[in-house]
């Protein structure tokens, strides 16, 4: 079967910046995929690649088997929802929406009814009078998808749509998201800085790092199993163990990974040192609602714990003892 | 060190005595009631603006409204619309006219022109370049306007350098043929309605590029790529997104090269034919003629036209994105 988008050994260099540097990436059709990186790890160019607003430098990209290298954008059946969404100012919602069609020349009757029911389908029938200024920015983000999906695209790119929505509205977005994804079976590639967002909405994650795909796999992969110490910090902050720690629990000397919900705090029974767990010092609490956070200073490594909220907690600054399921300890391939 | 810091905010009052004097008690009062600050700051302006501007202004329309004695040449203070009237004799239309045209032309071309170099300094000029683009854009205005329309007269003469360039370029005939064309032919190109046409645009289009430049510059960068990704090619995204964008600065520009263009009456007295244009008109009615109520007409005249293409330009929504 061919794939979406393939990316074979695609780089974007701007002069001595590798933005993209030689990424293999296959993307099967229907797939809700994401993109997940810090700020400058490549994400978003690896995505205007796709888009065309890019060529590569060197390698090629492929969209259901056809090559896109030197394809501008306005020839690939690709639509994207911008960051800050792009709407035209000097056109009303409905206008927006249709202005795919319009370029393609469709007549404005069948237009201006492909975009209503385009604002049906992302819940703002009867929208298409307003301007874009007189909209929230969640119903900006639905004019923007819509825009988009009138269009039906073959893939459709998100760049970090949700990044300016609030925290409810974004979870509403995000389960809106993936089941029109599911209704529409369009392949959608999505991109963001926030590893929640990744893993609760994707079939696969892609993480990036300074223009390279640090490691590709579903969620579950991902979160349980970072192959690099950069993984295991970047997708929910795991704690990172150094080598000779790892070796004591063990008995490899390999990077470990162990996620902070996997630490169990207990107080320190006096005048017992270490005999099963590890002996911490707690350094400060935050309290998140339905869990707390805690930091902890294991003999100058510093580990994170988050523990279920109603457990009675150690006071800041006192002796704790550290225990955890060893099958919990993941070793990463890093080497040492 | 910071022991001592720590004991100087321990002693420091919460609120702070006032600077005392003339400059404390103004800085206070200004800041309790803004407006008399506002006052103070717009009065001059106003006053300027209100009764030597505009004043002056209505004394010229009230002008327009007296008559000339033919016999006597003496002004006949009474109200009559009998001045109006003259305008509409064939030669005076026939200055109408030529001006409008002349204006709509210079406007039409000078947006033309400006349009891809305010894109460029807008969408790629950076830093050193931009600063460059500013440079050329206004080193030209800060020469003095005869001494650029007398290096134009020069450039475009018979013996000038333009001239020499085609006959060396072999295309001395291209030259010859637009001349010999009726209206905007000549003898030369210095004393023809082109080049009339070739140095109004050369000096108004700063005031066109600088607008739409500035209008460009609000338009974000991803508007255009949205477009594209929408399937617009170059030409659809230039009509539907971009043209409709700049269309406030275009007008704000088109204002600027019309209105300068329908007053002047410096460079069609040194570039050009015989043909008078309206500011000529003014200029030789209120002077050698001693007609003032007539030379004040003909003032009244861009006044209308620029009110009725202000209205128009509104009604076709060029002012919407503003």
């Amino acid at each position: 079967m061919t794939s979406a988008v393939s990316f074979q050994k695609a780089s974007r260099h701007f002069g001595s910046v590798r933005a993209v540097d030689a990424v293999d990436l296959d993307i099967a059709p229907g797939e809700f995929f994401a993109m997940l990186g810090p700020s400058g790890s490549g994400k978003t160019t690896c995505l205007r690649l796709i888009a065309g607003f890019e060529q590569p430098t060197s390698g090629s990209i492929s969209i259901f088997g056809d090559r896109a290298e030197g394809v501008p954008p306005y020839r690939r059946n690709v639509n994207t929802v911008f960051q800050d969404y792009a709407l035209f100012p000097h056109l009303n919602v409905l206008d927006n929406v249709a202005y795919g069609l319009m370029v393609k020349g469709v007549g404005k009757a069948e237009r201006h009814k492909a975009a209503e029911e385009a604002l049906s389908l992302v819940r703002l029938p009867g929208y298409g009078a307003r301007r874009p200024g007189q909209l929230s920015g969640g119903q900006r983000q639905r004019v923007a998808l819509a825009r988009a999906l009138v269009n039906q695209p073959k893939v459709l790119l998100l760049d970090e749509p949700l990044g300016a929505l609030d925290l409810k509205l974004r979870e509403n977005m995000q389960e809106e998201l993936k089941s029109l994804q599911k209704a529409l079976g369009i392949t959608f590639v999505f991109v963001t800085h926030d590893q929640g967002e990744a893993l609760s909405m994707a079939d696969r994650v892609a993480v990036f790092n300074d223009g390279k795909i640090m490691q590709i796999g579903t969620p579950e992969d991902i979160y349980q199993r970072p192959r690099t110490r950069f993984v295991a910090d970047f997708v929910g902050s795991s704690n990172v163990l150094p080598p000779d720690f790892v070796q004591r629990y063990s008995g490899q000397h390999r990077w470990g990974s162990l996620r902070p919900e996997s630490i169990r705090v207990g107080r320190a029974a006096k005048g017992v040192t270490s005999g099963e767990g590890v002996s911490a010092r707690l350094v400060s609490t935050n309290y998140l609602g339905a869990t707390t956070k805690l930091a902890l200073d294991a003999d100058g490594l510093r580990l994170h714990a988050i523990v279920p909220a109603g457990i009675a907690l150690p006071a800041e600054g006192e002796a704790v003892v550290l225990t955890f399921n060893r099958e919990h300890l993941h070793l990463m391939d890093e080497p040492a | 060190m910071s022991l001592d810091a720590a004991m100087v905010r321990a002693t420091a009052p919460a609120i702070l005595p006032g600077s005392g004097g003339l400059r404390g008690a103004l800085s206070d009062l200004f800041w309790r009631k803004p407006k008399v600050l506002l006052l103070l700051m717009l009065l001059p302006p106003v006053l300027w603006l209100g009764i030597v501007y505009i004043g002056s202004l209505f004394a010229l329309l009230a002008q327009s409204f007296f008559s000339i004695d033919e016999f006597s040449g003496l002004i006949d203070r009474e109200f009559t619309l009998k001045t109006y009237g003259d305008l509409f004799q064939a030669a005076n239309l026939d200055i109408i006219l030529r001006t409008v045209t002349m204006a709509a032309l210079v406007t039409l071309a000078s947006a033309v022109i400006a349009f891809p170099i305010a894109y460029y300094a807008a969408r790629y000029a950076r830093g050193r370049w931009k600063a460059l683009f500013y440079l050329g854009i206004m080193l030209p205005l800060w020469s003095s306007y005869l001494v650029k329309i007398y290096a134009w007269k020069l450039i475009l003469a018979k013996e000038g350098i333009l001239t020499w360039l085609l006959a060396k370029l072999h295309l001395l005939w291209v030259l010859d043929a637009w001349l010999s064309l009726p209206i905007v032919g000549g003898n030369s190109l210095s004393v023809s309605f082109t080049g009339t046409f070739i140095v109004f645009v050369y000096v108004w289009l700063p005031f066109m590029i600088l607008p739409v430049q500035a209008a460009l510059e609000r338009v974000p960068g991803n508007l255009v790529e949205a477009s594209s990704d929408l399937g617009a090619s170059p030409g659809q995204t230039f009509r539907n997104v971009l043209f409709p964008l700049a269309l406030p600065g275009i007008v704000a520009g088109s204002i600027f090269t019309f209105s300068l263009t329908l007053g002047d009456y410096i460079i069609p007295q040194i570039i050009g034919t015989s043909r008078l244009f309206i500011g000529q008109a003014v200029y030789s009615q209120q002077g050698t003629a001693g007609n003032i109520p007539l030379a004040a007409a003909f003032t009244v005249v861009p006044i209308v036209i620029m009110g009725f293409y202000l209205w128009g330009a509104k009604r076709m929504g060029a002012f919407d994105a503003l």
